[in-house]
């Protein structure tokens, strides 16, 4: 006689490299029983660039074009935490209005990347139409960023010692325009997202982590920040965030729910971050030269979209660098991905994927 | 889906809110880097821009006198226009095609 355990039968299915919903290659292997997950394991490495050993040959001063290409949505950001390093092994003082100039980048960055998010997330659970509504509005966010720094996306303007371009007043009164009609969109999509049933019935208690396993597995970013940790790097008060103060957002429930919600509040506080640093703006020069050569080794972490990135480098006083180490929110999120899983049925698998936000060409460089 | 109702026929009264490019091109935008132009008059073939750009793009030679761009190496980050002695390089805002 055969008992109900001992016929439980478990079924390997491959998720990813390629699936409709990744936009970038990530593979998990996931061991189901029926429809529920049981296990997970990734695989990552399929769009691995060598970035981090191309950086130990170009200049100190050309990796900041180099490193802002490790990813496409949160391009300032890594050059941000790039120079922030590298000024602090030269003994750097930054200009105030490149400071202020700074979070107006990053906090544009921040803007299209969840709204980017947003859209994936919608299309993982077939709202197409919302899935267009959000891109649209991410459109103005580029507009925005080619209008300031000559490009939507690699915007090239941070640079070590400052920023590379200053905005005039008429570029300042164009952005807290645009953001005006940003805002303005949000009204008309943010209510889909938190009220619609359908959306709710896709997300709520859909792959729970606790606030201990989210500390326990280093979770950072918003996956964090939905488990109730109050961690979030801009609070350090890096480049003028000191300034212009900021609480982190958080929920509680730990579920995909509670990750939307939280970016979604981000939304909100990265318009208003915008619009304080432009009233703020310092007259000051926006950088300083910068003569010879880094030495030494620095640790440089900054919040990015996904959450915190870390860089470490090391400098031996010559122009090149001896080690670029970056390690990206992404890979911090895929064990919190994993212990996600289990228990959810293989239908919400690339819902929970798309809700940690994971960005690969980052994670692999 | 109720909450999204008055959006989606906004936008279906509104129209496609995407241009028919590329027989529709939206004019370039002021101080975008769309692509680099160099004045072969005032250069003096130094060779400073080909030290500085990151992706390789350029070639100097003082004899015969040559200043030559691989655009498909150009990151466009105009990382050799701040560093020219004699500004006779610019970024231009308007994109070329690739192939063009
Ligand atoms: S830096 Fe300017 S002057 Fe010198 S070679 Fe390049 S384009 Fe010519
Ligand atoms: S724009 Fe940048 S990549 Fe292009 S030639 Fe100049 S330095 Fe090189």
């Amino acid at each position: 006689m055969t008992t109900a355990a001992t016929t439980t039968r478990r079924t390997l299915i491959p998720f990813g490299p390629q699936h409709p919903v990744l936009p970038e290659p990530l593979h998990l292997r996931l061991v189901l029983e029926d429809e529920i997950v049981v296990n997970a394991l990734p695989a990552v490495g399929y769009i691995h660039r060598g970035i981090e050993k191309l950086a130990e040959l170009k200049d100190f001063q050309q990796n900041v074009f180099l490193l802002e290409r490790i990813c496409g949505i949160c391009s300032f950001i890594h050059s941000l935490a790039y120079c922030q390093g590298i000024e602090e092994l030269m003994q750097l003082d930054v200009p105030p209005r490149a400071k202020y100039l700074r979070v107006v980048w990053s906090e544009l960055n921040r803007l299209h990347s969840h709204l980017l998010w947003l859209g994936l997330l919608a299309d993982s659970f077939g709202f197409e139409s919302l899935f267009m509504q959000v891109w649209k509005t991410r459109e103005k966010v580029l507009d925005l960023e080619e209008a300031t720094a000559g490009a939507r996306i690699m915007l090239s303007t941070c640079a070590i010692g400052g920023v590379r371009r200053d905005l005039s007043d008429e570029q300042i009164a164009q952005v807290l325009h645009g953001l005006d009609a940003i805002e303005r969109d949000f009204e008309s999509f943010i209510p889909a997202v938190i009220t619609d049933t359908t959306v709710k019935h896709r997300l709520v208690g859909v792959g729970v982590i606790t606030q201990q396993q989210a500390h326990e597995l280093g979770a950072v970013g918003p996956v964090a920040r939905a488990s109730g940790i109050a961690r979030d790097l801009r609070v350090t008060g890096y480049a003028a965030y000191g300034e212009l103060g900021l609480n982190p957002v958080i929920e509680t429930d730990g579920d995909c729910y509670a990750r939307t919600l939280v970016r979604v509040r981000e939304l909100h506080q990265s318009l208003l971050l915008i619009r304080k640093a432009l009233k703020r703006l310092p007259a000051t020069p926006i950088a300083v030269p910068v003569k010879g050569n880094p030495i030494g080794e620095v640790v440089s972490r900054v919040e990015q979209p996904r959450g915190e990135v870390l860089y470490y480098l090391k400098a031996n006083g010559t122009k090149t660098l001896e080690r670029v180490r970056v390690r990206t929110p992404t890979f911090a999120n895929i064990p919190a991905l994993l212990a996600m899983l289990p228990g959810n049925e293989l239908a919400d698998v690339p819902v929970i994927t798309l809700a940690i936000d994971p960005c690969v060409s980052c994670t692999e460089r | 889906m109720f909450p999204f109702v008055t959006t989606i026929l906004r936008a279906l009264r509104r129209g496609p809110a995407t241009r028919r490019y590329p027989y529709e091109v939206r004019p370039p935008m002021a101080g975008s880097r769309g692509h680099l132009v160099n004045e072969p008059d005032t250069c003096i073939y130094c060779g400073l821009c080909v030290r500085r750009c990151p992706a390789g793009a350029l070639a100097v030679t003082r004899e015969p006198k040559s200043w030559t761009l691989d655009p498909y190496r150009c990151i466009l980050c105009a990382y050799c226009v701040e560093v020219c002695p004699k500004k006779c390089l610019r970024m231009e805002p308007s994109h070329v095609r690739a192939a063009s």
